[in-house]
C-alpha cells in the first residue's frame, strides 16, 4: 500500500482512478448481466485468483487495471473468449516484442486460464468462451462452410489451413493444431492482424460449418503426400528434388561401364 | 522353332523391303553408333515423360469435360456437396475420385509435365554447358528453344483446364498482363476470353488449345528435333579416339535399343511412384473457380515461377505513365513482357552471338568441357541465377512464412539480388572454370600425388608423384584455347577507309571480354621442362607472350616433385 | 604416341630433329577392359538371372496392378481412395521399372560392349551436286517463265495473300464476341444496389460492421444478370470498419464513408487478383499473387508492393432501412490498367 500511496499525487492517478471507476461499474454491469462473456458462471473467487494471476502475468504491460498502455491495448471488453486465445495457445504472455506473439506452450494452466478469462470478462462485456456445441465439428455442415472460408479465410490461411505470409514479418498461422473452440474464439475476437468476424458476418453456425471444414482437412485428402498442402511451389520443388534426381540418378547407372 | 521363327520374319522383310524399301534405312540406321553418356539421356527423359503426357492424356480427355457450364455436385465429396461448379471443375472431380485409376492418371500427367519442363531445361543446360549448340547444331537449338516455349504454352494450358481457383487466378493474372499490352491490350484480352474475364469460351478454348494445336506442334517439332540429331550424328565428349571426323560409341541396335527403349519404362515407372505416393494438384482443395477468392500461396506451377516473381520484384511507384490519355503500364510490361523477353532472348540467340565473336565456320562434334569455356560456362551460370533468384522470389511469401522473415524485406533482398547475383555467379564462375584448369595443367606438368613422401640421402623430403597415363593427359590438353580476335586497321595501305570496320570493332571488344582471361593448355615443350629439374620455371615465364592478361599456370611454389611411373592399375575416373 | 607403352615415358617424344611438337596428339582409343561378365562364365549367369528377375517384377507388378484394380474400390471414404491410388501406383511404377531395369542391365552386362567408331561426314553438299541444284532450280524457273510475266506474278502473289483472309476476318471478327471494351470501366454497382455478404447474398446493415470486421460484398442484384461471373468479377467489394478518428479521406471524398466504413474494390490495381488480406490493427490490405500492400485509412494508397493505383473506392451510404447501399458505380475503371482506362 506504501507504493500506492507513494504514487497518489501521480499524474496518471485521476485517470487511474476514472478507470477504476469505470471498472468497477463495468464489472457490476457485468455481474447483472446474466448473458454476457460467461461471467455468470464464474464465482467470485475465480474472479479474484484471476486477478491476482493479471497482476502477476499481464499487468506489466496491460496496466495494473488492464487499461492498456503504450505497449499493449487495453483488456477491457476484450471479453474471455479473447483472453482463452491468447493465453491457452502460449501467445499470451509474451515472451518478447516481434511482429506479432507467437504461440508455444501455455505458460498457464487450464484452470488459471478460465479464472484469468473470467477476471477479464469481469471488467467489461466482451465475447465469451464458445460452449462445446457451439463448436461441435460433427454438427457442422463442411460443403458451406468451405464455401466461407474460401471468401473470407483461405486469402490468409491456405486453402485447407496450412498458413501464409503478411506484410514486414506478421503471418495467419497455419490451423492443423488449433482446437475447434481456439478456432471459434480467433474468429469472433479478431486477434493481432486477424479482423473480426461478429456474429453478423459470420453467424454461429456458420462459424461451426467453418470449423468442421477446418477439421475435415485434418484427414488429409486422397493422392499421397500431401508436401506441406503449399501448392505449385512445393511440388515444383519435389518435382526437381525426387523427380529429376531419381531419374539423373538412373542416367548415370545407364551411362555407367558395367564392372 | 527359331528356324521358323526366322523364316517368319525374313517372310515379313521381304514383304515390306518389296513395297517400301526399308531395307536400306535398315541398314544404315540399325547399326548406327551413338556415344554414351549419363547426360545424354536428359534429352530422353523430355521426350519419353512427353510420350506418357501423350499417354496419360489420352485418358484424361475421355472423362474430362471441357465446358463452364454451371451444375450441382454430387458426389462422394462431403466438403463439395451442392456446390455450384463448372463442369469442368465437377467432371476433375469426378475423374480424382470415382473412375478407378483416374486420379493415378491425373497425378501421372501432372508429375510428367513439371518433370517433362525440368527435363527439358536441363538438357538445355547440357548443351549450353558443353558447347554443343556450335556449328551445325545451331537450327537444332533453336528447334529445342522452341520446344521449351511450346512446353511451356502446353503446361499454362493444362494448368488452368480443371477450373479451380488456383489455376483462376492464374488466369486472371494473365488477363492483366495482356490488358497492359499497349494499344492491342484491351482486345487482346477479349480475343482470348471471348469477351470480359472469365467469359464462358475459354476452357473450351484452353482444352483445344493443350489437346490439339500445342502437342501437334510438339510432336512435329520432336520429329524435326531427332530427325536433325540422326543427320548431324550424336556429340561426343572428349577424349582419346575421339575426334571430330568421327563418333565413338554402341551401335542402336541392339545395345541403344536396350538402353534408350529401357530407359522410357523408367521414366515412366519413376513418374508412377511419384503419382502413387506424393499429391499433385489437389484441385478440391482449391475449390472450383470464383473470382472473388484467392487463397495464400497462389502461385503457378514452377515453370511459371520465375514469371510470378518478376511480378512481384517490380516496383510500383512512378511506373504507370499516363502519354496523352493513354495508360501505359511499365509495372507490368517490364517484369512480364521485357525481363522475360531479355533472358529468353539471350538464351535462344547465344550460338549466333559467339559464332559471331569467334568467327568460327568449322563444325564441332566434340563437346567442350565446361573450364575450358570460361566466359560461356559463366555467362550460362549467371543467367541461370537471374532465373533463379526471380523463380525463388516468387515463392517469397512462403519463406518469410515458413522462416519467419518479413516479406517486404524480402522482397527487396531479392530486388537487389536480381541485379547483383549474376554478376558474382559470373565472376565466381569464371574463377572457379580458370582454377580448374590451372589444376589440369598441374595435374598434367607434375601427375597425381601418390601420398608417398620419400627422403633423400642429404635429408630433403620429397613427394612422390605419378604421372599421367597418355590418355588422362589428352582429356587435359586436348582443348584449342581461343584468343581475342585481332583485326585489320580501320584504314587499309592507301589510307581509305576500310568497309566493315566498325563491326569488326564491336567483334574484338566482345572476344576480348569473351577471351581474354584463359588457360593455356601444356604443351609437350612444358612437360619435358616440368620433368627436367627447376628448368621450367624460366621456361614458363619466357612462353608467356601472347597476352599480357594471361594467366599463369605453374605450380604453386614452384616446388621438387619426383615422378614415378604409372603402373596403369588406377585410371583417372576423369578419363572417361 | 600411338602405341600404349608410351604411357610410361615422362617426356612426349619430339620429332625426328629432336624438336618436340607444338601440341599433343591423340593417343587413340584407350584399351578395352573385360566386364566381370565377359570374364567369369559364373558371374554371366548370375547376370543374367538377375534380367530374369527383373523382368518378374514387372509381371508381378501389372499383375498387382489388376488385382488392386479388381478389388480395391476409390470408394467413398479419403482412405478408401487413397489406398486405391497407392496399390494402382505402386503396381504400374513396378511393372514400368521392372521392364526398363531388366533392359538396361541386359544390354550393360550381357550385350557386346565394345566401342566402334563410324567415320562422321561433313554436312555441305559437294560443289558439284550445289552447281546442278542450282541449275535444276533456274532451268524450272524458265520453263514456268515467270520472271517474264510481271502481271500474273502480281495476281498470284495477290490471289495467295488474299485467300487467308476468308478465313481469318471471321476468325478475329467472331472470337472477340462484341468488342465493346468500354464494359471494363462499368460494374453493376448503381445508386441504392444493397451491399450483399459474399457468398450468402445476405444484404448487411450498417450496425453489424462492428469496427475492426471485414465482410467480402456482392452487389445483392447479381443473380438478376445473365452472367454473374462476369459481373462478380468486376463488382466485388471489401468492406471494413475503423475507428472513424484513424480514417483519413481525401477532399471530394468525404461523404463516401458512412461512420468509418469504407467500401474498396476487390480487384487488384496490378494484374487484377482479388486484394483480400486484411491487417485490422495497420489496416493495411495485402494481395496475396504479388504482395501490393494497400492503405484502407488512406483512401488505399499504395504502400509497398508493385501496384501503381490506389483501389477505387465505392461510395456507400444507408438505406432507409438501415441496409448499406452504394451512392453510385465506381467513379473510374476498377482492375488492372490498360491502354484506354481513361478514355
Amino acid at each position: 500500500m506504501k507504493a500506492l500511496a507513494a504514487r497518489r499525487h501521480h499524474r496518471s492517478a485521476p485517470v487511474v482512478l476514472l478507470l477504476l471507476a469505470l471498472l468497477v461499474t463495468g464489472g457490476l454491469y457485468a455481474a447483472l448481466v446474466p448473458s454476457s462473456a460467461g461471467a455468470a458462471e464464474a464465482t467470485a473467487r475465480d474472479i479474484e485468483y484471476g486477478s491476482e494471476l493479471f497482476q502477476a502475468n499481464c499487468a506489466t504491460c496491460h496496466g495494473m487495471n488492464a487499461e492498456g498502455t503504450q505497449d499493449a491495448p487495453s483488456l477491457i471488453g476484450v471479453g474471455a473468449a479473447s483472453v482463452d486465445f491468447q493465453v491457452s495457445t502460449g501467445r499470451m504472455p509474451m515472451e518478447a516484442n516481434g511482429p506479432q506473439a507467437l504461440a508455444k506452450p501455455p505458460q498457464l494452466t487450464d484452470e488459471q486460464v478460465a479464472a484469468l478469462a473470467a477476471y477479464v470478462a469481469s471488467l467489461g462485456y466482451g465475447p465469451a468462451i464458445p460452449t462445446a456445441e457451439q463448436v461441435d465439428p460433427a454438427e457442422g455442415d463442411p460443403a458451406n462452410g468451405m464455401q466461407l472460408f474460401r471468401t473470407n479465410c483461405a486469402m490468409c490461411h491456405n486453402a485447407v489451413g496450412a498458413g501464409g505470409a503478411l506484410s514486414e514479418g506478421k503471418f495467419a498461422p497455419a490451423l492443423w493444431d488449433s482446437t475447434p473452440t481456439v478456432i471459434y474464439e480467433a474468429m469472433v475476437t479478431g486477434p493481432q492482424a486477424m479482423p473480426v468476424f461478429n456474429d453478423a458476418n459470420l453467424t454461429p453456425e456458420e462459424k461451426r460449418d467453418v470449423i468442421s471444414y477446418i477439421l475435415a482437412q485434418r484427414d488429409g485428402s486422397p493422392g499421397g503426400i500431401e508436401l506441406g498442402a503449399l501448392g505449385p511451389v512445393s511440388e515444383g520443388m519435389w518435382a526437381w528434388i525426387v523427380g529429376i534426381g531419381l531419374l539423373v540418378a538412373c542416367s548415370v547407372w545407364i551411362g555407367a561401364k558395367s564392372s | 522353332m527359331t528356324t521358323t521363327i526366322e523364316r517368319g520374319a525374313a517372310a515379313g522383310a521381304d514383304y515390306l523391303d518389296q513395297r517400301t524399301g526399308i531395307g536400306a534405312a535398315v541398314k544404315s540406321f540399325a547399326r548406327k553408333v551413338f556415344p554414351d553418356h549419363w547426360s545424354f539421356l536428359l534429352g530422353e527423359v523430355a521426350l519419353y515423360s512427353f510420350v506418357v503426357l501423350l499417354i496419360s492424356g489420352v485418358f484424361l480427355t475421355l472423362f474430362f469435360v471441357p465446358s463452364m457450364a454451371e451444375i450441382h455436385y454430387e458426389g462422394p465429396w462431403a466438403a463439395m456437396q451442392g456446390v455450384e461448379m463448372s463442369e469442368a471443375y465437377a467432371s476433375t472431380l469426378r475423374l480424382s475420385f470415382e473412375v478407378r485409376g483416374g486420379l493415378l492418371m491425373r497425378q501421372v500427367h501432372h508429375w510428367a509435365a513439371l518433370i517433362f519442363m525440368a527435363s527439358i531445361v536441363t538438357h538445355m543446360m547440357r548443351v549450353f554447358f558443353t558447347g554443343a549448340f556450335r556449328k551445325p547444331r545451331e537450327l537444332n537449338w533453336l528447334v529445342g528453344f522452341v520446344l521449351m516455349i511450346l512446353g511451356l504454352a502446353a503446361g499454362f494450358s493444362g494448368y488452368s483446364l480443371p477450373d479451380d481457383v488456383l489455376s483462376g487466378n492464374g488466369l486472371r493474372i494473365t488477363d492483366g498482363v495482356v490488358r497492359a499490352i499497349p494499344i492491342i491490350g484491351s482486345y487482346l484480352s477479349y480475343f482470348i476470353f471471348g469477351g470480359e474475364f472469365p467469359g464462358q469460351d475459354l476452357i473450351p478454348r484452353l482444352f483445344t488449345v493443350h489437346v490439339l494445336l500445342v502437342p501437334a506442334l510438339i510432336l512435329a517439332l520432336i520429329v524435326v528435333h531427332l530427325l536433325m540429331v540422326v543427320i548431324h550424328k550424336h556429340t561426343q565428349y572428349p577424349g582419346s579416339g575421339r575426334t571430330d571426323q568421327n563418333v565413338v560409341g554402341f551401335p542402336l541396335f541392339p545395345v541403344y535399343v536396350a538402353k534408350a527403349g529401357g530407359f522410357f519404362f523408367i521414366v515412366f515407372g519413376v513418374i508412377a511412384l511419384m503419382a502413387a505416393t506424393m499429391q499433385i494438384n489437389p484441385v478440391w482443395n482449391y475449390g472450383p473457380f470464383d473470382p472473388s477468392i484467392v487463397s495464400a500461396g497462389a502461385q503457378p506451377d514452377w515453370y511459371m515461377l520465375f514469371l510470378e516473381g518478376s511480378l512481384r520484384l517490380m516496383p510500383g511507384a512512378g511506373t504507370e505513365w499516363v502519354i496523352g490519355g493513354y495508360t501505359l503500364s511499365l509495372n507490368v510490361l517490364i517484369p512480364a513482357v521485357v525481363i522475360p523477353g531479355i533472358l529468353f532472348s539471350l538464351l535462344a540467340l547465344y550460338p549466333f552471338v559467339e559464332a559471331f565473336v569467334t568467327r568460327d565456320t568449322g563444325e564441332h562434334h566434340v563437346l567442350d568441357r565446361p573450364r575450358n569455356r570460361p566466359f560461356r560456362t559463366a555467362f550460362g551460370v549467371a543467367v541461370l541465377t537471374a532465373f533463379f533468384v526471380l523463380l525463388v522470389a516468387g515463392a517469397n511469401d512462403l519463406i518469410a512464412a515458413h522462416f519467419y522473415m518479413s516479406l517486404n524485406d524480402l522482397t527487396r533482398i531479392f530486388r537487389v539480388l536480381f541485379f547483383v547475383a549474376p554478376v558474382v555467379a559470373f565472376i565466381l564462375t569464371k574463377r572457379i572454370c580458370l582454377s580448374l584448369q590451372r589444376k589440369d595443367r598441374e595435374l598434367v606438368l607434375h601427375g597425381h600425388e601418390t601420398g608417398r613422401i620419400v627422403r633423400f640421402a642429404h635429408g630433403e623430403y620429397i613427394e612422390v608423384h605419378r604421372p599421367l597415363d597418355e590418355h588422362e593427359r589428352w582429356l587435359r590438353v586436348a582443348y584449342e584455347p581461343e584468343h581475342p580476335l585481332e583485326i585489320a586497321p580501320p584504314v587499309d595501305s592507301r589510307g581509305v577507309r576500310r568497309k566493315g570496320y566498325r563491326l569488326d570493332k564491336v567483334r574484338q571488344r566482345m572476344s576480348q571480354a569473351f577471351f581474354e582471361d584463359r588457360i593455356e593448355p601444356v604443351t609437350p615443350a612444358e612437360l619435358a621442362a616440368a620433368h627436367s629439374h627447376g628448368a621450367h620455371d624460366e621456361l614458363e615465364g619466357g612462353s608467356h607472350v601472347a597476352s599480357p592478361r594471361e594467366l599463369e599456370g605453374s605450380a604453386p611454389g614452384g616446388g621438387r616433385t619426383i615422378a614415378e611411373p604409372a603402373d596403369g592399375s588406377t585410371p583417372d575416373a576423369r578419363n572417361r | 604416341m600411338t602405341d600404349h607403352n608410351s604411357s610410361t615415358d615422362l617426356t612426349p617424344r619430339g620429332g625426328g630433329d629432336g624438336r618436340l611438337p607444338a601440341r599433343f596428339t591423340d593417343p587413340g582409343h584407350a584399351p578395352h577392359k573385360l566386364r566381370r561378365a565377359d570374364v567369369d562364365p559364373d558371374a554371366n549367369k548370375r547376370a543374367e538371372r538377375q534380367v530374369v528377375l527383373l523382368f518378374g517384377v514387372s509381371i508381378l507388378g501389372t499383375i498387382g496392378f489388376l488385382v488392386a484394380y479388381a478389388l480395391v474400390r476409390p470408394g467413398e471414404t479419403i482412405g478408401s481412395m487413397r489406398l486405391s491410388n497407392l496399390l494402382l501406383g505402386l503396381g504400374l511404377f513396378l511393372g514400368m521399372f521392372g521392364i526398363g531395369a531388366a533392359a538396361v542391365h541386359w544390354a550393360k552386362t550381357l550385350m557386346n560392349d565394345h566401342e566402334v567408331s563410324q567415320e562422321r561426314h561433313t554436312l555441305i553438299s559437294s560443289p558439284e551436286t550445289r552447281a546442278a541444284a542450282v541449275q535444276d532450280l533456274k532451268d524450272g524457273a524458265a520453263d514456268s517463265s515467270i520472271g517474264r510475266r510481271g502481271v500474273l506474278k502480281g495476281a498470284m502473289v495477290s490471289a495467295l495473300a488474299l485467300a487467308p483472309l476468308s478465313i481469318a476476318v471471321p476468325l478475329i471478327g467472331e472470337v472477340g464476341e462484341d468488342w465493346d471494351i468500354s464494359k471494363f470501366g462499368r460494374t453493376i454497382w448503381a445508386k441504392g444496389v444493397r451491399l450483399a455478404q459474399d457468398p450468402s447474398g445476405r444484404p448487411i446493415r450498417a450496425a453489424e460492421v462492428t469496427i475492426g470486421s471485414a465482410f467480402h460484398v456482392i452487389p445483392d442484384n447479381l443473380e438478376e444478370f445473365e452472367h454473374p461471373l462476369d459481373e462478380k468479377a468486376k463488382a466485388i467489394v471489401l468492406m471494413v470498419r475503423m475507428d472513424p478518428r484513424d480514417l483519413k479521406e481525401a477532399p471530394g471524398r468525404e461523404g463516401w464513408s458512412y461512420e468509418g466504413i469504407v467500401a474498396y474494390s476487390k480487384v487488384c490495381t496490378h494484374v487484377g487478383c482479388p486484394v483480400a488480406l486484411y491487417e485490422q490493427q495497420t489496416h493495411h490490405l495485402l494481395c496475396p499473387c504479388h504482395q501490393s500492400t494497400f492503405d484502407l485509412a488512406d483512401g488505399a494508397k499504395v504502400v509497398f508492393g508493385p501496384a501503381n493505383r490506389p483501389l477505387p473506392q465505392l461510395p456507400i451510404s444507408v438505406d432507409d432501412e438501415g441496409y448499406l447501399v452504394a451512392q453510385s458505380d465506381f467513379l473510374e475503371p476498377v482492375g488492372p490498367s490498360y491502354w484506354e482506362r481513361l478514355k
